[in-house]
C-alpha cells in the first residue's frame, strides 16, 4: 500500500564548514534513501564569487568533492542518492570535479551526476535591468541600478523542479547552485511520491521537513538550549533524518546509537530558527504555514510532524545579490584584573583619539568588551571593577581601504603606549576584509525558469 | 506576585535575516503560554532591548508550538558581513531575551526556580556523556 511507503531523507551538512564526518555517519549508520547537503548561506555565494575571480575552477564548496570520493561507492551500493547545493557559483566546475572523484572512487560506469545551472544571473543583470526589472531591494525599495557597479554575485533561489527532473533522469548525485535550502529535502519527496505542484499541503510539509534538515544537528541536540547540559553522545552527534509518508506527515529522528537528542522541544527550537512571519514562509514552490504544525513526541528520539498546510507559490523568485560595500577590520587586546574593564575603556578612548589625529574617517567604530558586554550589550550594565579579565574588541568600517589599513597598525602600539596589564596581541595585525553587503530582491519566476538547465553525465 | 527572569519559564533560539534578528521563545510548560503572551508584548520587548534594536519589534504567535516569534529590525549593525558586532548573526539574542523579567504568582516562581540553568554539581564531563 502506497500510504505505508516511507522515504528517508538524511541531513549531512548544515553549512559550508559543518562537521565533515557527519555525512559519512549518515551513510554508514543505517538505512537512508537520500542524503541532502546544504552548503550555502546568505554570505557564502559572495565568498565563492571572490574565490572564482581568483581561480576560474573554484567557486564551489570544495569539501564536497573529497567527501564524495569517500562515500560514493557506498552510496551507489546502497542506492543512496545525494542532493546538494555545493555547486555555489560554479556548479559546472563542481560537477566536473565530482565526476573525476567518482572515477577515482571506482564507480565509473555505475553512477550518474546531475547538474543544474541557470540560477546565476550575474551575466544577465544589465539585460534584465534594461528590460525593466528593477531588482529593487526588498528592505529599502531602492532599484539595483544604484549599486550596479559594485555587484559581485547575483543568484536566484531556485526550487525543486530541476532536482525532480534530474532524479527522473536517473542522477545519483545532483549538484546545483543556489537551490533553496529546503528544496534539497522536498525535491526528492516530490520525485518519490509524485506530488503535483498544487499539492500545496504536502509540499509545504516537505518544506517543514527541509527546514528541520537544513541546519544539520541544530535539530538533534546541537546548539540546543533546553537541558543542553545532559545531551548524550555529542562527540558523534546524529544528524537529522526525516522519515516521510505520502500524505506529507513525517517523523524526525536520527540513527539508532548516534549521539544527540530529538524531542518536541529540540525540533521546535529548529523550526523557529531564522523564522519570519510563520504564516507566510515563502519558497519557490509553495507558501507554507508554520502555525499549523503539530508535533507529537513519540519518545526514543522520534518526533512526528503533521498538520502542515500551504498555499500556492508566488509569481516571483527571490534573488540573492552580494555587492562590495567598503572595508572593515577588527582588532583585539586582553586586559587583566584589577580594573580590567576600566583599562580597556581607557585604551579604546586613546585609540579613537589617535585615529582622529591621523585624520582617518570611518563610517562606524564599534567597541565591545568580550567577557562583559559583547553578546548582551547594555542589558548587562557597567562592568564590575573585579572582573578578572576582559578582551577589548574594536571594529571599524569605511569606504576608504587605506583608513582601515592604517587602523590595523594602531592596535599593537597600545601595548607599550596605553593602559597597563595588557596581553593577547600575539596574533599579529588584524586582517582587512572587504565587505560584501546583501541585497535581496524579487524577479518574475519565468525569467529564471526559462534559463534553468538540467544535464546528467556518466561518471 | 513576584518577578523572575524569563530564563526559568522558556527556552529560545535566534538567527538572522539581513539586519533583522529573529528570536523564537518557547515556554517549558504550556500552562505559562498565556502569561508570556500577555507580558512579552512587542512594546515590552522593544523596551527590554533598548539601544540594541534600532527598528521595530514584530511579534508572531505559534500556539501550536507554545511559542512566540519576534523580529527585531535593525539589530545587527547592518547584518551579514557589514556588521562589526561579535554577534553579527544574532545567535545569542536568544539568551538576551531570557533576561526579561516576568511577573508570576509566587507558587509559579517556586515551581520553576532553577529551571533553564545548569544544575548544582554538574561538571563538563556530563555534556555528551552516555551512549554513542
Amino acid at each position: 500500500m502506497s500510504g505505508e511507503r516511507i522515504v528517508r531523507v538524511a541531513s549531512g551538512q548544515g553549512f559550508w564548514g559543518d562537521d565533515l564526518e557527519a555525512p559519512v555517519r549518515q551513510v554508514e549508520g543505517g538505512s537512508i534513501d537520500y542524503l541532502m547537503l546544504d552548503y550555502l548561506a546568505e554570505v557564502t555565494m559572495s565568498i565563492m564569487q571572490k574565490q572564482r575571480a581568483r581561480d576560474p575552477e573554484a567557486g564551489y564548496a570544495r569539501d564536497f568533492v573529497p567527501l564524495m570520493e569517500r562515500i560514493f561507492p557506498q552510496c551507489i551500493a546502497d542506492g543512496v542518492r545525494v542532493v546538494t547545493n555545493a555547486g555555489g557559483v560554479n556548479p559546472t566546475g563542481c560537477a566536473e570535479a565530482l565526476v573525476e572523484a567518482g572515477r577515482r572512487a571506482g564507480v565509473a560506469g555505475r553512477a550518474k551526476v546531475g547538474l543544474v545551472t541557470g540560477d546565476d544571473l550575474m551575466e544577465r543583470l544589465d539585460d534584465l535591468i534594461a528590460r525593466g526589472h528593477e531588482l529593487a531591494n526588498m528592505e529599502t525599495g531602492e532599484p539595483l541600478s544604484v549599486i550596479r557597479d559594485q555587484v559581485q554575485s547575483a543568484n536566484a533561489y531556485i526550487g525543486a523542479e530541476p532536482i525532480v527532473e534530474a532524479l527522473g533522469k536517473g542522477a545519483d548525485v545532483i549538484v546545483t547552485g543556489r537551490s533553496t535550502d529546503t528544496a534539497l529535502t522536498y525535491g526528492p519527496l516530490i520525485h518519490e511520491f509524485g506530488w503535483s505542484t498544487d499539492d500545496h499541503d504536502r509540499i509545504a510539509a516537505g518544506v517543514v521537513a527541509g527546514h528541520i534538515n537544513e541546519c544539520g544537528a541544530q535539530a538533534t541536540g546541537g546548539n540546543c538550549l533546553i537541558d543542553w547540559w545532559n545531551i548524550p553522545g555529542m562527540a558523534a552527534v546524529g544528524f537529522p533524518i526525516v522519515e516521510v509518508s505520502d500524505d506529507g506527515s513525517f517523523v524526525v529522528t536520527k540513527h539508532g546509537g548516534s549521539g544527540g537528542r530529538v524531542t518536541r522541544a529540540s525540533v521546535a527550537e529548529q523550526i523557529l530558527y531564522e523564522m519570519g512571519d510563520p504564516t507566510d514562509y515563502i519558497t519557490p514552490d509553495v507558501v507554507a504555514d508554520f502555525t499549523k504544525i503539530q508535533l507529537d513526541d513519540q519518545g526514543n528520539d522520534r518526533v512526528r510532524v503533521h498538520g502542515v498546510t500551504g498555499g500556492p507559490r508566488t509569481d516571483f523568485l527571490k534573488v540573492s545579490i552580494a555587492y562590495a560595500s567598503g572595508w572593515k577590520a577588527t582588532g583585539t587586546l586582553t586586559y587583566s584584573w584589577p580594573d580590567a574593564a576600566a583599562k580597556a575603556q581607557a585604551a579604546d578612548r586613546i585609540l579613537r583619539e589617535r585615529l582622529d589625529r591621523l585624520g582617518l574617517h570611518f563610517d562606524e567604530i564599534r567597541t565591545e568588551l568580550v567577557g562583559w558586554d559583547s553578546t548582551h550589550g547594555p542589558l548587562v550594565g557597567a562592568a564590575p571593577a573585579d572582573l578578572p579579565e576582559v578582551q577589548l574588541r574594536i571594529g571599524v568600517r569605511s569606504s576608504d581601504r587605506a583608513a582601515v589599513e592604517r587602523f590595523t597598525r594602531e592596535i599593537a602600539p597600545l601595548v607599550l603606549t596605553g593602559p597597563p596589564s595588557v596581553t593577547g596581541f600575539a596574533g599579529g595585525r588584524p586582517r582587512v576584509q572587504e565587505i560584501m553587503a546583501y541585497w535581496p530582491a524579487l524577479l518574475r519566476r519565468e525569467e529564471v525558469e526559462s534559463a534553468l538547465k538540467v544535464e546528467v553525465r556518466d561518471v | 506576585m513576584t518577578r523572575i527572569p524569563l530564563v526559568h519559564l522558556a527556552h529560545a533560539r535566534s538567527g538572522d535575516k539581513g539586519d533583522t534578528a529573529n528570536v523564537g521563545v518557547i515556554v517549558y510548560d504550556e500552562a505559562h503560554f498565556d502569561l508570556l503572551r500577555e507580558q512579552l508584548t512587542p512594546a515590552a520587548v522593544k523596551v527590554h532591548f533598548g539601544t540594541m534594536v534600532l527598528g521595530d519589534v514584530e511579534r508572531f504567535e505559534l500556539p501550536n508550538l507554545s511559542a512566540l516569534n519576534f523580529l527585531l529590525h535593525g539589530a545587527l549593525g547592518g547584518g551579514g558581513t557589514m556588521s562589526l558586532m561579535n554577534d553579527a548573526q544574532g545567535k545569542v539574542f536568544s539568551t538576551a531575551i531570557l533576561r526579561m523579567e516576568i511577573e508570576v504568582p509566587e507558587d509559579v516562581a517556586e515551581a520553576v526556580a532553577g529551571r533553564g540553568r545548569v544544575p548544582a554539581g554538574w561538571t563538563p564531563e556530563a555534556y555528551g556523556a552516555g551512549p554513542a
